[in-house]
């Protein structure tokens, strides 16, 4: 095993991570500020990604398509929240979970009802295809280079926003105390479609560049939304921080184990024995990783609540 | 004079740079009322919480029967003769009276793990949960839901699950609150006879009641206790006038 | 309004008249579907120990539905290939026996429940939703990368296990075998929440500070819930697996896992009746709607979101007109 493999994979963890950080993050806003548990979060990442596919096809654009996929996600998140969403700010969790799973149906089978089952393709542009050479002579692809370009830039953006914009203070203080922004003039209801549309629209851009390497399909938004919620447990819910961390481990984790658990099990098994038993544990270690992290630490490394 | 029944030696707490608790030391005697008044934000809360368990202290030590009991939890407290009630009534209010009242029987019996028979066909819960809910005056409403009842006889309640524990002290956090004049002066009544019972660590806005009450006075203010003594000694401590009351010294 | 009694009482006979219509009017297909009913509706009682009376929402119970099936799926495929099942230096023969595999089913379940449980419960609300969504999708994984019992494809019965007395080949005779199994689990549901037990979850449920203060452990009751809620979702999913014939890691995956939850808010959280109700009306649903457009999930869907905003106690609640459980 060299060491230019070893570097590949780190970058495709990365790359790995930075999505989920997408996804996370907006995930984690939901959460902090609006008390909401989300589980449609993964129907507007579909959202992102079909806009995107249906753009590309009609323009032959890519960047118009990745508009399209922020702009029909946040548009899709907006009315979710303003129609639904809304009317569960104050409901039991049970009932946030069932009302978003309905909202999964609904999103899933309509895609399915416009776009058919077969899958979409959404290709990668010409000024982003093909591999570039990283100091050190590892050739990298060019397009998974600029997803992790792209990831830190929304990560660095988040914590501008956050940190230092009246809308970040809105924010902040829209988690500690509803009554008191109220009072203050700030229009609650607004802020919070605002917050959920800025999630969407996140997640609708995490699936348009995703779409690009992997194919656009019904159903695509699941397994990540469930990642997301691993990184946003493991981060503790609620911190940006925390998701981009988490984000980052999740993503590592689960590209690093796939590759060298078989290769660990190889030392003391036999080739197929270890082969067999390093994939199945490499599925699951991310589920470990947060299981250990749980039993140090039950709100998430940076969770302020439980 | 006697062994405490329960003590607080030199309990400290704080949260980032507010000190809650600061070297709170009070004690509880066997057959007494005794009094924790302050105002508001002067620690009440958090210094019942650490006694009962809820929040552990970052210095001091509480002592039950003379057994140092911080490291215990909540629930091992309630065991070794603690009962509490809450300022807000925790009960279970979508069940019936009877429940809340066969929910302490069954704490105080200390084994929740049987399966299967009707929990109200159990003759010894059954008696102990109905013991109690008589001495507060709860006996003709056992069957109705909690959440139906008025907001005095959800505080007689508190205090009746309280009683099915035959603790041997008693913590209450205002237990008049929210209680009208009728109310208080019942309440007052029934705790008055209680004492003999099992001591009572009171925790009481109503002046009135806490005057008529306790055997003694906790002073707490700004997480400190300002002054220890009978009624009469607090309602003459000028430290305690200037602080609590507002007067000049 | 009707006395929840009455429900109690007119809902098992009305699932049993069913398959027993079907039977003369000759219809085995019905009597499939009333039986893949009272398989659901077992799976959601187990839930519904949890979820109704200990108000833990487990999005990951299908992991231990996945667990029974698998149980079944092993113990039957080891004995179709006369091959023994080794686990370290153990040896074991595989059966064909349900008795046997339902027992295995239930000891495995609950031990995957106690672990699940007491990890998850480390933790509250919004985390217990993730995390145990988050386990079922580890087991999920792991079924499908472990590809000595089929991976992604699952594995094949060729013949329906075995009850001794009966034969389960016959439709009517197996839905027999799961009805009975079904009216225990709802004798036994009844059972602990009339109990001391009962009593202790149901205020655990609703205000574990009290629970504590009277000396009792909040978080035990739960965990003692979750793996009695576990163990019965895994003998559920033994059957259900029987019931098809088949295994795969989709019995595992978080979508079951919202079905479950599902079917119970349909017939009423924490009703005694609500799972039974919302399996029938669910697979009622799933077969008139599904035959009638390929995308019935989004009527589904729109069905569950009127059940969520408008109409809290499910089925049971507005035939009792009485609310119910507040999870």
């Amino acid at each position: 095993m060299s060491l230019v493999l070893i570097a590949e994979q780190v970058l495709n963890g990365l790359q790995f991570g930075v999505m989920l950080f997408l996804m996370a993050a907006g995930l984690t806003l939901i959460f902090g500020v609006m008390g909401l548990i989300n589980l449609a979060h993964g129907s507007l990442y579909m959202v992102g990604a079909f806009a995107a596919a249906a753009v590309a096809g009609a323009t032959g654009s890519f960047l118009l398509a990745l508009v399209a996929a922020l702009a029909a996600a946040a548009l899709a998140g907006a009315i979710v929240e303003m129609v639904v969403i809304r009317r569960l700010y104050a409901a039991p969790h049970l009932d946030q979970v069932l009302a978003t799973f309905a909202l999964i149906l609904i999103f899933s089978e309509g895609t399915r009802w416009v776009f058919g089952s077969f899958p979409l393709y959404l290709d990668i542009p010409d000024w982003l295809s093909g591999p570039v050479t990283l100091p050190g002579g590892i050739a990298y692809p060019l397009y998974r280079l600029a997803l992790i370009g792209v990831g830190l830039a929304v990560a660095a953006g988040l914590w501008w926003l956050t940190a230092r914009t009246r809308l970040g203070i809105q924010i902040r203080a829209g988690e500690n105390d509803r009554e008191m922004v109220a009072a203050l003039g700030v229009d609650i209801s607004r802020l919070y479609t605002l917050v959920f549309a800025l999630g969407a629209g996140l997640a609708g851009l995490a699936g348009a560049l995703v779409g690009a390497i992997q194919s656009v399909q019904v159903g695509m938004g699941e397994p990540v939304l469930i990642l997301a919620f691993v990184v946003i447990v493991i981060g503790g819910i609620g911190s940006i921080k925390g998701a981009f961390i988490g984000a980052l481990l999740v993503g590592l984790t689960d590209t690093l184990g796939g590759i060298f658990l078989p290769e660990l099990f190889k030392l003391f098994m036999e080739p197929g024995a270890a082969t067999q038993t390093g994939s199945a544990l490499a599925s699951m270690a991310i589920y470990i990783l947060m299981s250990l992290v749980l039993v140090w630490r039950p709100s998430g490394l940076f969770g302020a609540r439980a | 004079m006697s062994e405490p029944i329960l003590a607080t030696h030199a309990l400290c707490k704080s949260f980032g740079a507010l000190t809650a608790t600061d070297d709170v030391s009070i004690d509880l005697r066997a057959g007494e009322i005794h009094a924790i008044i302050g105002p508001n934000g002067a620690g009440k809360s958090t210094l019942i919480a650490q006694i009962c368990g809820a929040l552990a202290p970052d210095a001091g030590t509480v002592e039950l029967l003379g057994r140092d009991v911080t490291g215990l939890s909540t629930q091992a407290r309630a065991q070794a003769g603690l009962a509490r009630t809450f300022q807000i009534s925790a009960l279970a209010m979508e069940d019936t009276v009877l429940d809340n009242a066969l929910l302490g029987a069954l704490g105080a019996a200390g084994n929740p793990w049987r399966l299967w028979g009707r929990v109200s066909r159990d003759a010894a819960l059954r008696d102990r949960a109905m013991a109690a809910l008589d001495r507060v005056g709860l006996a003709d409403h056992a069957g109705t839901r909690t959440a139906d009842l008025s907001h005095g006889q959800r505080r007689q309640l508190e205090v009746a699950v309280a009683l099915t524990l035959a603790p041997r002290a008693f913590v209450m956090d205002e237990p008049m609150a929210g209680l009208g004049a009728e109310g208080s002066r019942v309440m007052t009544g029934f705790l008055d006879g209680l004492r003999q019972e099992a001591p009572i660590l009171l925790v009481e806005h109503d002046m009135d009641a806490v005057f008529a009450l306790a055997d003694r006075i906790s002073v707490l203010v700004y997480g400190q206790v300002i002054a220890t003594g009978t009624v009469d000694e607090i309602r003459a401590d000028p430290a305690v006038r200037a602080a609590y009351l507002g007067e000049e010294a | 309004m009707i006395g929840e009694r009455w429900i109690n009482l007119a809902v098992p006979l009305a699932l049993l008249a069913v398959p027993l219509y079907a039977l003369m009017a000759d219809e085995p297909f019905t009597i499939t579907l009333a039986t893949r009913a009272t398989i659901l509706a077992l799976a959601a009682v187990g839930l519904n120990i949890a979820l109704g009376i200990g108000g833990l929402v487990s999005l990951g119970h299908a992991v231990f539905f996945g667990l029974g099936g698998y149980a079944m799926g092993i113990l039957a495929f080891h004995a179709q290939n006369y091959s023994p099942l080794e686990i370290g230096p153990l040896t074991f023969a595989g059966t064909k026996s349900m008795p046997v595999i339902w027992l295995v089913a239930v000891i495995v379940s609950a031990m995957a429940a106690l672990l699940i449980g007491a990890l998850s419960l480390r933790t509250s609300g919004v985390y217990f939703i993730m995390i145990t969504l988050a386990f079922g999708q580890m087991f999920y994984y792991f079924a499908i990368s472990w590809s000595a019992y089929g991976g992604e494809d699952g594995l094949s019965i060729y013949v329906r296990n075995g009850f001794p007395g009966l034969n389960t080949l016959v439709p009517i005779q197996f839905f027999a075998v799961c009805f009975v199994v079904l009216c225990l689990a709802l004798a036994l549901n009844a059972m602990l929440r009339a109990s001391p037990f009962g009593l202790a979850l149901n205020a655990a449920r609703q205000v574990p500070q009290r629970v504590e203060t009277v000396g009792l452990n909040p978080m035990r009751l739960k965990l003692m819930a979750f793996v009695i809620s576990g163990a019965i979702t895994g003998l559920a999913g033994a059957l259900f697996a029987d019931l098809n014939r088949f295994v795969s890691p989709s019995m595992f995956s978080w979508q079951l896992s919202g079905e479950l939850i599902i079917l119970i808010v349909i017939g009423g959280v924490g009703r005694l009746m609500g799972p039974v109700v919302g399996a029938c009306l669910f697979v009622a649903l799933e077969h008139w709607l599904g035959g009638l457009t390929d995308f019935w999930h989004v009527w589904l869907g729109v069905v569950l979101l009127g059940i969520v905003l408008f109409a809290r106690g499910g089925v049971v609640g507005l035939l009792t007109g009485k609310a119910g459980p507040h999870v």
